[in-house]
């Protein structure tokens, strides 16, 4: 900071920097002003009813927009369905009450992985001549589709016709040498879809290991077969799939996701504590120990809490309800949430602050910040004055601030703390021009007086009698500062 | 309603034609009157391409949006589906479909169009529902360029950088390639085809191979376009990072344009009449579509956001005086004049209302100190200063817990500039973040890292200062009001992208060898052949057509860029531009976060 602040003046007027202000002598902001004003006036000129020269409603959308017609055509067939709506919206369990589909699997055990692994055999059924043949009666297929089928289309031109859109047969392709070349052809056509498709069918007729093996010298191909198994949550092929190819920080990554999908707190910690094992990078693995230990000292903290909070025995608690719970929030916050309602608890309890710092190696910066805004929160100056106190080995005391003052200041401030408080801090704000900004903007007058006193400004001094009250004891100061300087000035 | 595409050098009303031709058909396949279910967000880009009435003269007599439970009641013939591919929607249309009253009569008849294509997944998921049975037509719409404006296309494919980079997925580049052999059937081949980066080569190899395999594509119209461009977004990271500082950039950054509507906070669009004022303010954000057709905006869009008040100022004096005339029209003939003039000047005052207001709105925001304070740091950072230690104000934002992807934009942004961080400085970050903003965030820092945005510099080489004195990515002595180089669009930083673009044009690749291989993926140029009779001779003066295609994304300030040097009196080249998607660092780095809610089922 200090180095920015010491060269100021020669880094803001240096051409390097521009700062994105507006020119002075054309004052911008007064310009829009002026111009809203203009226009304005205007409007007592002309009639605004028929300015609308392409009809818009409010919300902008001009009238006959694809989506203004939707809200027109649907509205009053809408209001019957909203009950039904937020029913379905719930999610899984609604839908239990759908019609079963004539299939036996659901539509949430696709998503959630659970299904067989058999789930997608027929996708395939699709591509076979037999597939379609059943199908095709109830299908009422355009006849063009089927003019052009054929049963025995090169690689290359089942991949092509795939790319637009025809349904093809791959179960011809029997030898792995067919099926790999379809696969090729599929890459090289970069279409996605085709080159899913073809794996799929890959995936269901070839063994794991072959698969795998061919898999890896096709990178392309794999990158598709993972992220399709991503998006369909197969994730025990998938991370077999990885292990094979040794890709062991993917596979550390892919089963720490999964975390997310577990509500229960008590699971997830579980869970979390069996992915500390798992071979991420060394700095990662610092993260996921912590991440386990947090959610170990949440639920601790929260079961203790909430039985305090019901009983409503501590003031704290009844004067301050929580919010809401702890559990699964950051770090930091949890840190906040500790100063706030555990602050003068022993290290040794799990929800005392310090206990916090030390397990999880907080850095002093991060404390001060986040102890004192919990402590300014609840207007408890005294320990914001412990909190940055520091002795020394002779037993003196010294105010120091890891984040500098100006930033206590500015905390302070946000929480409302008196003018006594927020003196006491603007006045130890090192550098003096931003002292006089905070101190003139929070109106800490005597820092204000003191500084010019010591810049011995007397012109700053005597413009600043303005802004204090008449009568008042600052005034007083200024006059007897003033009066000195004069004194001094001929002595 | 399209004329905006028609102003520029390439009349992309034909495209848009096109577009509709293909609509309609489909539409008359389905015989009777119909009903269209709409996966909302591809309402946004049709409404580019056809207004209601085109469909309503097709027999769509109603529209609903496509969501769960029971179809409404709706006395059609034909219910048509307008989806993406995408699995969850086919849950959706199950539903639909399974809900519909089979004794109801007479029987509806059902419809899918898939945009922009059909997929076999999806046909596939819906037959293990049991419904596939229940549609007659399944047919794919490809929707692949839309038109944005006279030199602007999109693929609105939010997923396709995410897709390219980190799934390695190339189906976005199939699609792109698609969209460019449509735009060479409408526009003629483009002889000339630049590229940088690996997409951009696939890209390129598409195309061949698309045109070898359908050799009856060969057309015999004359060529608009002379220069294909194809860039990746790898190339250059470092752009859609900064904050945009053109009018129009900054619109994007702040509100977010969708589809070239913007909604606003209304406060500062009261409503118009006096006496009502303070009786029913509008609580519905204001929406606004913004593009070239507004004569206003077209002329402000693409300034320096410093440049714009000035305009706005003048335009509004204008204005007032020429409503003023109105007292010295003495004459019959006078008044009628006057009054015949009216309407347009009404359009005008209105216009300049909005921007007036618009204007206001950016203003508070670009005068408040965090944004002058942030903009400080990505300035200092791109000009290559204290690139390699922890920044101070990136780490008070982390304290203040500003919002986490302004944070990673930042540290990004950082990472870039210096070909990476040192590890000890990666790690602090990282560890900052994740303490504050939740330990589960390491999935998307790790996404980050794969892509190449977030990264520990490798070799211990910093090469972005060649980079950045050889293409001169930073200038200093920039002027916002009379720009005589496309670094205004930064206040200072010239979008890499762009430059890259203009010594393409002028004096060519060659004099940057070393620079190119430095930055990610080959660079390549091809030519296609042309039948000897379409071989342009180009008129003395004429400028040359190049289309600019970033695969991965473009930001609104790259194209006022493009636009400026479009616009440089001896610049000898135009630029039409296209994209997968038009993006901001926000919307950008969003589509690379781990989704960390469970999906909804």
């Amino acid at each position: 900071m200090n180095r920015v602040r010491a060269d100021e003046e020669e880094y803001w007027h240096s051409s390097k920097f521009r700062a994105f202000t507006f020119d002075d002598e054309d004052d911008e902001l007064s310009q829009l002003k002026e111009s809203k004003r203009t226009v304005n006036s205007l409007r007592d000129i002309v009639d605004d009813e028929d300015d609308d020269l392409e009809r818009v409603s409010w919300s902008g959308e001009p009238v006959g927009s694809i989506s203004w017609s939707i809200k027109e055509t649907a509205s009053g067939s809408t209001s019957s369905l909203d009950g039904r709506d937020s029913s379905l919206q719930k999610g899984s369990s609604s839908y239990a009450a759908l019609p079963k589909p004539a299939s036996s699997y659901s539509l949430s055990s696709l998503f959630k992985g659970r299904n067989k692994l058999s789930s997608f055999q027929s996708l395939s059924d699709a591509l076979t001549d037999t597939g379609v043949k059943n199908y095709a009666p109830e299908l009422r297929r355009p006849k063009a589709e089927y003019k052009d089928y054929s049963s025995d289309w090169s690689p290359r031109d089942t991949v092509r016709r795939m790319q637009r859109g025809k349904v093809c047969s791959l179960e011809r392709f029997r030898s792995l040498q067919d099926k790999l070349v379809l696969l090729d052809e599929a890459v090289a056509g970069h279409d996605g879809n085709v080159i899913t498709a073809v794996l799929i069918f890959l995936k269901r007729t070839l063994r794991r290991e072959i698969l795998f093996r061919e898999l890896e010298v096709r990178q392309v191909a794999l990158c598709h077969l993972i992220h399709f198994l991503r998006e369909m949550g197969e994730q025990k092929f998938l991370l077999d799939l990885l292990r094979f190819l040794d890709r062991t920080e993917e596979v550390a990554l892919s089963q720490y996701r999964e975390h997310l999908n577990i509500q229960d707190v008590e699971k997830r910690r579980e869970f979390l504590k069996g992915c500390i094992g798992l071979p991420f990078s060394a700095e990662d693995t610092s993260h996921i120990q912590d991440h386990y230990t947090l959610l170990e000292r949440q639920i601790i903290i929260e079961a203790n809490d909430r039985h305090l909070e019901m009983a409503g025995q501590s003031e704290l608690f009844r004067k301050y309800p929580r919010k809401a719970s702890i559990l699964n929030m950051p770090l930091v916050t949890t840190l906040f949430y500790s100063c706030f309602y555990h602050y003068t608890e022993a290290e040794g309890m799990f929800s005392s602050p310090t206990n916090l710092k030390k397990t999880f190696k907080i850095p002093d910066k991060q404390y001060v910040l986040t102890a004192l805004a919990a402590r300014a929160k609840l207007r408890a100056w005294g320990d914001v004055d412990a909190l940055l106190t520091t002795k020394n080995w002779l037993g003196y005391t010294k105010k120091k601030a890891p984040i500098g003052f100006h930033r206590v200041v500015e905390i302070l401030q946000r929480n409302n703390a008196p003018v006594q408080v927020l003196q006491e801090y603007v006045r130890l704000v090192e550098d003096v021009e931003t002292r006089l900004n905070l101190a003139t903007k929070y109106k800490c007058h005597d820092v204000v007086i003191e500084t010019y006193r010591d810049l011995k400004d007397r012109i700053q001094l005597t413009a600043y009698k303005c802004k204090v009250e008449r009568g008042s004891a600052e005034e007083e100061k200024i006059h007897n500062i003033l009066s000195n300087m004069v004194r001094n000035a001929y002595s | 309603m399209a004329a905006h595409l028609s102003s520029g050098r390439v009349n992309l009303t034909a495209l848009r034609e096109a577009g509709r031709r293909e609509l309609r058909e489909f539409l008359d396949k389905c015989a009777g009157s119909k009903a269209i279910v709409w996966d909302e967000y591809l309402t946004g880009p049709f409404g580019l391409i056809a207004q209601y009435s085109l469909l309503k003269e097709h027999e769509v007599e109603k529209m609903f949006t496509l969501k769960p439970g029971r179809l409404p009641p709706a006395d059609v013939k034909n219910i048509i589906f307008f989806v993406r591919p995408k699995l969850e929607l086919m849950d959706i249309i199950t539903d639909n479909v399974l809900r519909e009253d089979r004794g109801r009569s007479p029987q509806r008849d059902f419809h899918i169009l898939f945009v922009p294509r059909r997929s076999l997944l999806c046909e596939q998921w819906l037959k293990e529902q049991g419904v596939l049975g229940s549609f007659i037509h399944r047919e794919q719409y490809s929707l692949d360029l839309i038109p944005f404006d006279g030199d602007l296309l999109s693929m609105e494919s939010e997923s396709a950088f995410k897709e390219c980079y980190l799934e390695s997925d190339q189906t976005s580049l199939y699609h792109a390639a698609k969209g460019l052999m449509t735009l060479q059937a409408l526009y003629g081949t483009i002889p000339q085809i630049f590229g940088k980066g690996d997409c951009a080569r696939h890209v390129a190899n598409m195309m061949i191979r698309m045109k070898r395999e359908f050799p009856g594509s060969q057309n015999s119209i004359f060529p608009v376009f002379d220069t294909l461009l194809l860039l990746d977004r790898n190339v250059d990271l470092l752009t859609p990072l900064a904050t945009q500082l053109t009018y129009e950039g900054l619109i994007d950054e702040i509100y977010g344009i969708q589809n070239t509507y913007v909604k606003l906070p209304p406060e500062k669009f009261a409503p118009k009449k006096q006496g009502e004022g303070g009786k029913d303010l509008p609580t519905e954000p204001k929406k606004l579509q913004l593009n070239s057709a507004e004569e206003l905006y077209a002329e402000i869009r693409d300034k320096n956001f410093n440049a714009v008040g000035s305009v706005l100022s003048k335009k509004a004096k204008i204005i007032s005086a020429a409503f003023e005339e109105r007292h010295h029209a003495k004459t019959v003939g006078e008044i009628k004049q006057f009054v015949s003039q009216l309407p347009h000047m009404q359009a005008a005052r209105s216009s300049l209302a909005n921007h007036t207001s618009i204007a206001e709105l950016i203003k508070d925001i670009t005068t408040s100190e965090d944004f002058f304070d942030n903009l400080t740091v990505e300035q200092e950072f791109m000009s290559g200063i204290d690139t390699d230690k922890v920044n101070n104000y990136i780490e008070d934002c982390i304290a203040q817990k500003h919002p986490l992807i302004k944070i990673l934009r930042l540290v990004c942004l950082q990472s870039v500039c210096n070909s990476g961080l040192k590890q000890k400085v990666l790690d602090h970050y990282k560890r900052e973040i994740l303490q504050t903003y939740g330990y589960e965030h390491i999935l998307t820092l790790n996404n980050l890292e794969k892509a190449g945005l977030l990264k520990p510099q490798t070799g211990g080489r910093n090469n972005y200062p060649t980079i950045r004195k050889t293409l001169r990515l930073w200038m200093d002595d920039v002027n916002e009001q009379n720009p005589n180089d496309i670094s205004y669009v930064y206040s200072g930083y010239a979008p890499l992208s762009v430059r890259l673009a203009q010594l393409l044009a002028r004096p060519g690749w060659r004099s940057i060898e070393e620079v190119l291989k430095m930055l990610p993926g080959p660079h390549f140029e091809e030519r296609q052949q042309l039948p000897t009779g379409l071989q342009k001779k180009r008129q003395h003066g004429e400028n040359r057509v190049t289309l600019v295609f970033f695969l991965g994304g473009v930001t609104y300030a790259e194209i006022a860029a493009l636009r400026f040097l479009s616009q440089m009196e001896d610049g000898g080249t135009e630029y039409i531009i296209a994209t997968t998607k038009l993006i901001n660092g926000t919307t950008w780095i969003k589509s690379l976060m781990e989704k960390l809610e469970p999906a909804p089922f």
